[in-house]
């Protein structure tokens, strides 16, 4: 009798109780009909809804060093010029002409009277000198100073040498009128004004909150930020997102189509997907590789593939005996199958790479002997003394711990063994260990990329002089100093300047102390609705230029 | 009173040395807190330096820190310089603790239910198929299930936002789902086997011989003893979930405290490393110590112990 009595009852508990559960799980999913998606509102309003892969470190120009806060501050500040999104030639910005002396050494900005700050304020020639000064500020601390280094004096002052500001050669003749004086004449100098490093903060803002020279000050927070470019910062949360309006203020803010921007700190590359594919976002700022042939075959229209002004590469330790010499450093390069390491481990069109300068940088392709050939390449290595790999020390790869970067030194690893009979080991290790190894030159042969600062091949060049500090491969040459150095600067002619480049990427791939491995790709998704977003070299956006068309293209 | 203080007391030398022993560890890992693939020049490294008083023997940044420390200072992030680590530990607090709450919700509300479930008619379906589900739960990882959940609510059935913290309705269900599951699973365990033992008690017994209704001896005289474990566990739970919660923070953007946690120490941000290691031990030791008090004061045993204890 009990027993039965205790079931019926205990059921009826038992049905209650998971009754119960169910009601939490209702309550807690309660009123959750997904509503209209970001990027269905944001086309409708003209928001843009950006995947900006980290959270920026700081908002403030001198400061910081990434390019997320690179795609923030383009939003909030503006230079004497802008590149053009499309051509990345360079445009009126702050500055609405510009005059260069017949040395080439001397440039006069007219800046435009209608340029305001977002607090109403004129911008004038003196916001940018006293800007650039406290870029130089020793004690900022401003990672970037070296892109002032072509004018004069400007290095000296960063580096504490010289104190006197006015000596440095970047005046006001007036309120409009900026004169800057440069060493060398510099072909590129005017795409360097496009660099945040170079941008004008506002003086009053920043030294009510501090000095001239001091860091983190709360001037970069929503509400205290005065800038001056198409769109003013209207809130910063930390860790969630970062939200621009449109800057009525701006000089050219009638042709600024976008309402604003929602800048996402998307860590996670699958998660930045998924929310891509539920229409959280416009764009991403990477797509995960297993998602190429998903975009490719499904929705061509969003992946965006664009070449990038970046090479990836190994440096050579060529302070080490077996690779101090040229003839096992060149059997290594030779044997780096890069297009198969493009086709089947990359797979994002990314180029084959034989020079570190990628190819067509402004109208400069480096001339390269490098191929792929293995039987040349076994017959340099016995030359060195290791026929068919015998003899040869066990080489090691060292890579910052990231899977791609593991695939393709698994890669190598198999095709020097197979070319040249030799051992290879790969080695990761955490991305701040593995930057101090190093530069320590406790390596072998290490995983390195460089991305270019701005379209030309000294950004690519000048980094293997000696004392560069980007070099870290021990190898140095003085004929290919003094042509990056000395001869380039003072070329003619463009192309005698890239005649005199040419000739020293030359020299430095004959003595091969870097294995070019492939020329980089930028690949996002971009839903179809955004316009006026052409892929660059520089992977550089004018959002003055975008706007959303919510109407599909197709019929 | 007593036992709460002579307990705080203690935590005292553990949080010391756990602080001392954090400081100095990140200084030797390698790799410093401004190194960059980019070279930097040694101006700007000695600006730097400076700035956060890195130019000084390892000593006198230890005694600046406590001094700091003392005054509730945790300092300046290094890599967010225009932040403080009490700024960004305070800031990504709410979402963390919220979201550790509605996981601990859910482990409770489901584990307590499963558990029950399967304990009260063991070894049949009503018992094998939580206890699977809850086995599965323990060995699926919150990378795994995340992605899972995400998949089906979020982007099949489209029921649910897929990421995001209080922005859309119903954001907060995945995560907290993703999160409590593991828990929930331990939870079932642990509160089926505390039913299994306490029904096999002789007062269990004797309250059925009293020929009482079944459901009111659960509910009255077995429900009590067998959710002491459980009890005991939810403490060191919820400060688990607190620390353990970056995944599911990355997985689902969730502007909380992990997602600083781990990200400090791939970059040498030593502040960070420091401010949340002790906020997290903190918690820990608070917590552990609140449900060390809540099953005193369910256990007779235990109370009537600690008030002879204190009487002597």
């Amino acid at each position: 009798m009990q027993k039965i009595n205790r079931g019926s009852r205990f059921n009826k508990s038992v049905r209650v109780g998971v009754l119960l559960c169910l009601l939490c799980t209702v309550i807690v999913a309660g009123g959750c009909g997904s509503g209209e998606s970001n990027v269905a509102s944001g086309n409708r309003e003209g928001i843009l809804y950006w995947g900006n892969g980290a959270e920026p470190q700081e908002l403030d120009p001198h400061i910081v060093t990434g390019v997320p806060e690179h795609y923030i501050l383009i939003a909030l500040l503006e230079g004497l010029v802008q590149k053009d999104a499309a051509t990345l030639q360079p445009q009126p910005a702050v500055a609405e002409r510009w005059r260069l002396s017949a040395d080439g050494r001397v440039y006069t900005f007219t800046i435009r009277a209608s340029a305001r700050w977002s607090n109403g304020d004129r911008l004038t020639a003196h916001d940018f000198v006293w800007s650039w000064m406290r870029a130089l500020t020793p004690k900022l601390g401003n990672a970037y100073a070296y892109m002032f280094n072509p004018i004069v004096n400007a290095q000296a002052y960063a580096t504490g040498e010289l104190t006197d500001f006015s000596a440095v050669g970047v005046k006001a003749l007036d309120d409009l009128t900026l004169q800057v004086t440069l060493d060398n004449p510099t072909p590129y100098f005017l795409q360097l004004l496009d660099h945040y490093s170079m941008f004008p903060v506002h003086r009053a803002t920043i030294e009510k909150f501090g000095s001239i020279g001091e860091a983190g000050t709360v001037w970069t927070r929503a509400g205290n930020y005065v800038g001056n470019g198409p769109f003013a910062l209207r809130q910063w949360d930390l860790n969630k997102k970062v939200i621009v309006e449109k800057n009525l203020l701006y000089w050219d803010a009638e042709n600024v189509r976008l309402s604003g921007i929602h800048y996402f700190p998307t860590e996670n590359l699958t998660t930045e997907e998924r929310m891509f594919r539920a229409g959280q976002l416009h764009r991403t700022s990477e797509v995960p590789v297993g998602k190429l042939d998903f975009y490719r075959e499904q929705q061509p229209d969003s992946l965006r593939i664009a070449p990038y002004l970046g090479t990836y590469f190994y440096r050579f330790n060529t302070r080490l005996p077996h690779l101090a010499d040229v003839r096992v450093r060149k059997a290594l390069a030779m044997t780096v199958d890069r297009e198969a390491i493009v086709e089947h481990v990359l797979r994002g069109g990314q180029q084959p790479a034989y020079s570190i300068t990628p190819p067509d940088t402004l109208g400069y392709t480096a001339s390269s002997d490098l191929r792929y050939d293995v039987l040349a390449a076994r017959e340099l290595l016995a030359a060195a003394g290791y026929p068919d790999g015998a003899g040869f020390p066990p080489v090691d790869i060292l890579y910052n711990t990231f899977e791609q970067h593991r695939k393709i030194a698994v890669a190598i690893q198999q095709m020097w063994k197979q070319a040249l009979n030799i051992d290879v080991t790969i080695r990761n290790q955490d991305w701040k260990v593995y930057l101090d190894t190093q530069a320590n030159g406790n390596f072998q042969i290490a995983r390195a990329a460089w991305i270019g600062d701005y379209v030309d091949p000294n950004s690519f060049l000048d980094m293997w002089i000696a004392d560069g500090g980007n070099n870290r491969t021990g190898w140095s040459d003085p004929d290919y100093e003094r042509l990056v150095s000395d001869e380039a600067p003072s070329a003619g002619s463009v192309e005698q300047r890239y005649a005199i480049l040419g000739e020293a990427e030359s020299i430095l791939l004959d003595a091969m102390p870097i294995i070019p491995i492939y020329h980089y790709v930028s690949i996002h998704l971009v839903h179809p609705s955004v316009k006026g977003l052409p892929g660059n070299l520089l992977n550089n956006p004018n959002f003055k230029h975008i706007y959303l068309q919510a109407e599909p293209a197709a019929p | 009173m007593r036992f709460i203080a002579s307990r705080l007391l203690q935590a005292i030398p553990v949080l010391l040395v756990v602080i001392t022993a954090t400081f100095f560890l990140v200084r030797a890992a390698p790799g410093g807190p401004f190194s960059a693939d980019r070279a930097v020049s040694p101006q700007v490294i000695k600006a730097l330096n400076e700035r956060y008083q890195l130019d000084q023997s390892v000593w006198q940044q230890y005694a600046a820190y406590m001094t700091d420390l003392a005054r509730g200072d945790f300092g300046p992030s290094y890599k967010y310089p225009g932040r403080s680590v009490n700024e960004m530990i305070f800031g990504g607090l709410p979402a963390t603790a919220e979201l550790g709450l509605y996981a601990l919700l859910v482990a409770v509300g489901i584990g307590l239910c499963a558990g029950l479930l399967a304990g009260l008619r063991p070894n049949t379906g009503q018992d094998y198929v939580p206890m699977t589900i809850a086995m599965l739960g323990i060995c699926m990882p919150a990378f795994l299930l995340g992605p899972l959940l995400v998949l089906v609510f979020g982007m099949r059935l489209e029921w649910l936002p897929i990421s995001g913290w209080g922005d859309l309705p119903g954001d907060k269900v995945l995560p907290s789902l993703t999160l409590g599951a593991a828990y929930a699973a331990y939870i079932a365990r642990l509160s089926r086997a505390g039913l299994l033992e306490v029904m096999s008690q002789d007062y269990i017994r004797t309250a059925r011989a009293k020929g009482l209704a079944e459901w009111r001896i659960v509910s009255r005289h077995a429900l009590r003893g067998a959710l002491m474990p459980v009890i005991a566990f939810l403490g060191p739970a919820f400060a688990g979930l607190l620390a353990g919660s970056f995944v599911v923070e990355t997985i689902f953007q969730i502007p909380g405290l992990g997602r600083f946690y781990v990200q400090a120490a791939f970059n040498r941000d030593y502040t960070m490393i420091m401010g949340t290691t002790i906020f997290f031990s903190v918690a820990i030791v608070l917590f552990n110590l609140l449900s060390d008090i809540l099953a005193t004061w369910l256990n007779p045993r235990l109370r009537l112990a600690l008030r002879k204890g204190s009487g002597t």
